[in-house]
């Protein structure tokens, strides 16, 4: 199946002469989620602004289920939501009456059992008649997310949808974006809480001064960038690292008693035969040993730093 | 065209309106009971009936279109400001609408607000003068063309500005001058030629004359030309909205 979102040599120059977006080009594909990380300033609120006709590209093109989204707009249009990453609300407006309004304002006519259920699954039902100055700024972002989800759209874009929200509402926000998944809606988000991205992914993109330096499955991404590292507690503590066991990325610590070596799966498969052969050789013994592969915020950093 | 959406937003214009209707409409009717005061009660005994009929009766056009005007440029400029003030903007923005149903909505909000305080200081000035209509059709003709006109150039004013106190210098320094030399208060026939010649070149002379017309046919200018220069201005004021949509100036990014 063709992608759902398709994102062709993008590139934005603000008017203040910011290269904010340069030369981005990516496939999103339908029914997925996929996380966008990067540093701030990176972005990414740009490349989902111009995907959502919020802001006018400088060249490429962006077609989403293969409507060009300036030319056939409306089209493009009906089929995303988009959460932002600011708190813009009409605070005089009752909850009801502005997620109301966004149906309506995307040419659907009031359909009150789905903004029911729509506010009851994001905990705002009992908050429906009240003023939206009156609601907290975790209610606010929810609302924002009902607002978004009012029109039934197949395509979800969120631009940091927990930043402000407590940590068990954050876990009932990722199950409404799981279900909506479940669905059959296209995600799209971007936070800085890279658990989240970690946790709920199933692609991940990093963008960086305005490129796109990376997307990949997020397991792929994991098994291939992730560096190991490998424990060894040793059965009698060594005084210093014997010569014949000298290799980059091995550390003696913890007084003697323990070996670190750490490795990178990708470069050198065979590099934890050789080390486990020294130590047989050097009549090293060890009562226990276990690896731990690096998170998706260690490779983020990673890359983001070079 | 997408009528439930041009529909949404006016609705959600014209709620915002009636939310504080109080407000809305007390402060247009005191001063125009302040006018009638002051020009019709206490100035007028001492000025002549103008073209046969009483000073009273000769300023209310003129009164009605002050607020039309002032009204239609502060409704429209606000109502499109505000959501860029606020951001809230983005929502239109994002929505599967075009240019028309963004205008049809903000513009024809605001358009409808001043029409509404239009008709009450129309019903205030009933208590003050005995009025004649003669030409209701021309009179409700000028009322909607002058508030479609100048709630659109209140919109570009609203797209234009980028601080509040822009929102208000144009009113202040364009429109309520413009009003109040353009024959509200008195026929232009009466300026020295100079002077006269020079209001020719105010818009707002064609409106309040055409206005003027529709009540007791006392026409400052021909009403063809009151027609036409107004439709003009509507023209240019609906080519520069769609330039800005075209273009997305101050919209987008
Ligand atoms: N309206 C604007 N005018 C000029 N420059 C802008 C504008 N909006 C964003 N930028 C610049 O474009 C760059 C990318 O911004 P963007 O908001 O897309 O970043 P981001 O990745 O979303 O960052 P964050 O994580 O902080 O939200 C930044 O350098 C920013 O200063
Ligand atoms: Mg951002």
């Amino acid at each position: 199946m063709p992608s759902v979102i398709s994102v062709q040599n993008l590139s934005k120059t603000y008017a203040s002469g910011l290269k904010a977006l340069d030369d981005v080009s990516l496939e999103i594909e339908r029914g997925e989620i996929l996380a966008l990380l990067g540093p701030n300033g990176a972005g990414k609120t740009t490349l989902i602004s111009i995907i959502c006709g919020i802001v006018t590209k400088s060249s490429g093109s962006v077609t989403v289920d293969g409507h060009d989204n300036v030319t056939d707009f409306r089209a493009a249009r009906k089929l995303i939501g988009l959460v932002p990453q600011e708190l813009h609300l009409s605070i005089f407006e009752t909850v009801w009456d502005t997620v109301a309004f966004s149906r309506n304002l995307y040419g659907r006519e009031t359909n009150a059992a789905y903004l029911e259920e729509l506010l009851k699954k994001l905990s705002l039902w009992d908050k429906k008649d009240q003023k939206i100055m009156a609601l907290s700024g975790g209610m606010k972002r929810r609302l924002l997310i009902a607002k978004a989800l009012a029109h039934e759209p197949r395509i979800l874009f969120l631009d940091e949808p927990t930043a402000g929200v407590d940590v068990a509402l954050r876990q009932d926000l990722w199950n409404v974006v799981r279900a909506l998944r479940d669905t059959g809606v296209t995600i799209i988000l971007t936070t800085h809480y890279i658990e989240e991205a970690e946790d709920l992914a199933d692609r991940v993109g990093v963008i960086n001064q305005g490129k796109l330096i990376l997307i990949e499955d997020k397991k792929a991404l994991m098994r291939k960038m992730g560096q190991k590292r490998l424990t060894l507690e040793l059965a009698k503590p060594l005084a210093k690292l014997p010569k014949a066991l000298a290799r980059n990325g091995l550390a003696l610590l913890d007084g003697g008693r323990e070996l670190h070596y750490s490795y990178d799966v990708r470069s050198s498969k065979d590099s934890i035969a050789k080390l486990l052969a020294d130590l047989a050789k050097a009549n090293v013994t060890f009562n226990d040993l276990h690896t731990e592969q690096s998170s998706l915020e260690d490779i983020f950093l990673g890359l983001v730093k070079q | 065209m997408n009528w439930l959406s041009a529909q949404t937003i006016f609705m959600a214009e014209m709620n915002r309106f009636f939310r504080t209707i109080g407000q809305s409409l007390i402060s247009p009717v005191i001063s125009t009971v302040l006018y009638f005061v002051v020009f019709g009660a206490a100035i007028g005994k001492q000025i002549n009936h103008i073209e046969g009929i009483s000073y009273g009766a000769f300023i209310v056009p003129g009164l009605i279109m002050l607020a039309l005007l002032t009204q239609s440029v502060s409704n429209a400029s606000f109502g499109i400001y505000f959501p860029r003030f606020s951001g809230t903007i983005y929502e239109y923005l994002a929505a599967p609408i075009s240019a028309l149903e963004m205008i049809v909505g903000f513009v024809g909000a605001a358009a409808a607000k001043s029409i509404i305080i239009g008709l009450v200081i129309l019903a205030t000035s009933w208590f003050f003068v005995p009025l004649e209509i003669r030409h209701p059709f021309w009179m409700i003709a000028f009322l909607l063309l002058t508030a479609i006109t100048f709630s659109l150039l209140g919109f570009i004013i609203g797209l234009w500005a980028d601080g509040f106190e822009k929102l208000q210098i144009i009113p202040l320094l364009i429109i309520t001058p413009l009003t109040f030399l353009g024959g509200s208060f008195y026929s232009i026939k009466v300026l020295p030629p100079f002077w006269h010649t020079l209001s020719l070149f105010n818009p707002v002379v064609y409106l309040v004359s055409g206005f003027r017309w529709s009540f007791n046919e006392v026409a400052d200018v021909n009403i063809a030309w009151s027609l036409g220069a107004t439709g003009l201005f509507l023209v240019l004021c609906l080519g520069i909205v769609t330039w800005i949509f075209k273009t997305g100036y101050r919209l987008k990014n």
